[in-house]
């Protein structure tokens, strides 16, 4: 297989090295997912040549206006640029959904891993932790830490990885647990293998399409629950943009004027509308038992 | 069966003792004297003496979690550190406003969710299936807060069609109801579009079992089929999800209950974290955390019930 790949163009290589992102866009919802996805990402990219003003000037005598010339989407109650405060937001979305996701991506492999492969009184152990933290309604684990904590962009990021761990160490756990049984890795462990190179060298590299979808429809569920968490003023701090404070500042003025409200909400639903397209369809590609369900 | 059911209420009592075990000792990470921290400003002498003993702060770690167990089982959640009130008087005020939301908002998910994903799964790869799959993806993603703010925005603000602000008058049914349409709606609107999914998959996948195969070339009718055999069988998968669901509900409540001001879980423990009155906080988190092992614990037991072959798969 190896110098099969190795005699193709380069070209050629990198194509079949990510089939799956061919396949996603061979479907017309995924391909509409991808391309949101793709342009949120160059936003967020960006970001400073784009936004057409600074995010945290102040223009007091044109506060809370609607669409005008200079000011394309309105202006907030502080007369700030809407557009570009959702601009440089974006940064804040997928800066801290993406950490967050992280952060409970390597905690979950390890829990999962050593509870997976163990067994018995650890397994046991890791499974009541697991419980217990997904005995709480997300928000109001969150709630009750970051009142705790104070909101921070740190901890707001510390916290929903925390919250989001236990799903990701199930799935490895699961995961681990079907793998195990396969006679390569008893051969493995009859040749004399150690733990440690069972788990990194044979175990791993099986179990990461399943957590590769996990991170993909999690991303706008995250998204979402950091945006929930600053509307409550649990969040990122202002002044920093984010769409949550966004939204909870228009709530705030929202006798005054609909527009922060309202394109903040279609920025938002927007986003997850692409991540969450682009993650359902990567799952059918990548998982053959879901194939047929969604193909839309 | 009851070695089953009776080990899953075994595993449950675990993961209520290490529930309260956590929210004994949440406060200490805080870094520093939680009970000034926490406090801020408004920390007099008096006062964080009153935290401070209201949260056991000065005894040992174990004692507290000994101590916060104990008043909990006997349904003793401390008094608020302001008032002196007893927090379950001010818990019990406000929960029943929770629970009828997070009913109805259910409620509505299953009402449009079901039938969406029923006619979804009879016409697979129809436009008409496509365009449900939009719809229901498209309500996926409205989050409650989001949902609730525009509706607030349209039919309160703008339209004045509907109130925006409190839950009204429980005495008067129509009033009352008035005020739960726009944050139930809110909140179910995205649990309809994962309903009409999650039916729609289910379907799809008894639609190809053996017995559904056997109906049809036996000649029985459609409808028969659908409404008589697969759904029953379909639903079932959906019973499960509907009991993390009430859960989720009166956790995500928290967004429309301070969007439309509405007196109940959310606000009582998002007010609470306003007012720096953590041990108000911690009980409301509790009794939250207990309906939803309650409402897991219970779906568990019934799913197993109805689908035996559950308890096997999960050995």
């Amino acid at each position: 297989m190896e110098t099969h790949f190795t005699r193709r163009s380069r070209v050629h290589n990198i194509l079949n090295r990510i089939p799956v992102l061919g396949d996603v866009l061979k479907r017309p919802l995924g391909a509409l997912g991808f391309a949101i996805v793709l342009g949120f990402g160059l936003i967020v990219v960006f970001a400073p040549s784009i936004a057409p003003h600074d995010s945290e000037t102040l223009d007091i005598p044109h506060m809370l206006e609607g669409p005008s010339s200079t000011y394309i989407l309105g202006t907030d109650h502080l007369g700030r640029d809407i557009l570009s405060r959702l601009i440089y937001g974006s940064r804040i979305a997928l800066g801290t959904s993406l950490s967050a996701v992280s952060i409970a991506l390597s905690l979950g492999l390890i829990l999962g891993l050593i509870s997976g492969y163990l067994g018995g009184n650890a397994d046991n152990i890791i499974l009541v932790i697991l419980d217990s933290i997904q005995a709480f309604p997300a928000v109001i684990l969150a709630l009750a830490v970051l009142a705790l904590l104070g909101p921070s962009l740190l901890n707001v990021i510390l916290v929903i990885g925390l919250t989001w761990t236990p799903g990701y160490a199930r799935v490895t756990r699961a995961q681990v647990l079907s793998v195990k049984e396969n006679v390569y890795i008893e051969a493995e462990r009859s040749l004399g293998a150690s733990r440690k190179r069972i788990l990194l060298i044979h175990i791993l590299p099986n179990i990461l399409a399943p957590l590769v979808i996990l991170l993909a429809m999690d991303l706008p569920v995250v998204i979402t629950f950091e945006a929930g968490l600053s509307f409550l003023g649990l969040g990122v701090p202002p002044p920093t943009p984010s769409w949550g404070s966004i939204l909870s500042e228009g709530f705030r003025f929202i006798r005054n004027s609909p527009w922060p409200i309202t394109w903040a909400g279609l920025t938002l639903m927007l986003t997850t509308l692409g991540f969450t397209l682009f993650g359902e369809t990567l799952r059918d590609v990548l998982d053959p038992r879901f194939s047929g369900l969604w193909r839309a | 069966m009851r070695i089953y059911f009776l080990k899953h209420i075994f595993m449950t009592v675990m993961v209520l003792l290490v529930v309260i075990i956590i929210l004994a000792l949440l406060v200490h990470i805080v870094p520093g004297d939680p009970a000034r921290v926490f406090l801020g400003q408004r920390a007099t002498p008096e006062l964080i003496a009153r935290f401070r003993s209201s949260m056991d702060l000065d005894q040992p770690a174990h004692i507290q979690i000994a101590r916060f167990l104990w008043r909990t089982l006997h349904g003793d959640l401390g008094v608020d550190l302001w008032t002196g009130r007893p927090l379950t008087d001010t818990i019990g005020d406000v929960l029943p406003h929770t629970i009828i939301l997070a009913f109805t908002s259910l409620f509505l998910a299953v009402l449009v969710g079901i039938p969406l994903g029923v006619f979804s799964a009879s016409h697979p790869d129809s436009w008409a299936d496509r365009l449900t799959a939009i719809i229901s993806i498209s309500f996926i993603t409205i989050p409650s807060y989001v949902g609730g703010l525009i509706m607030l925005l349209v039919f309160a603000v703008q339209l004045n069609m509907l109130p925006a602000m409190g839950v009204g008058e429980i005495s008067n049914p129509i009033d009352y109801a008035r005020h739960l349409v726009m944050p139930s709606v809110a909140l179910a609107i995205p649990w309809m579009g994962y309903l009409a999914r999650l039916v729609r998959t289910s379907l799809l996948e008894v639609f190809n079992a053996d017995y559904i195969r056997a109906a049809r070339a036996a000649g029985l009718q459609e409808h028969l089929i659908l409404y008589k055999y697969a759904l029953k069988n379909a639903l079932i998968p959906t019973m499960a999800v509907l009991g993390v669901g009430i859960g989720n509900l009166m956790g995500g409540a928290v967004f429309v209950e301070v969007i439309f001001n509405r007196p109940g879980m959310g606000t009582l423990i998002f007010n609470a974290i306003q007012l720096r009155n953590y041990p108000l906080v911690r009980a409301g988190v509790l009794i939250i955390a207990l309906l939803f092992i309650l409402a897991n614990l219970l779906t568990d037991l019934i799913y197993t019930y109805l689908d035996p072959r559950i308890q096997i798969e999960r050995k």
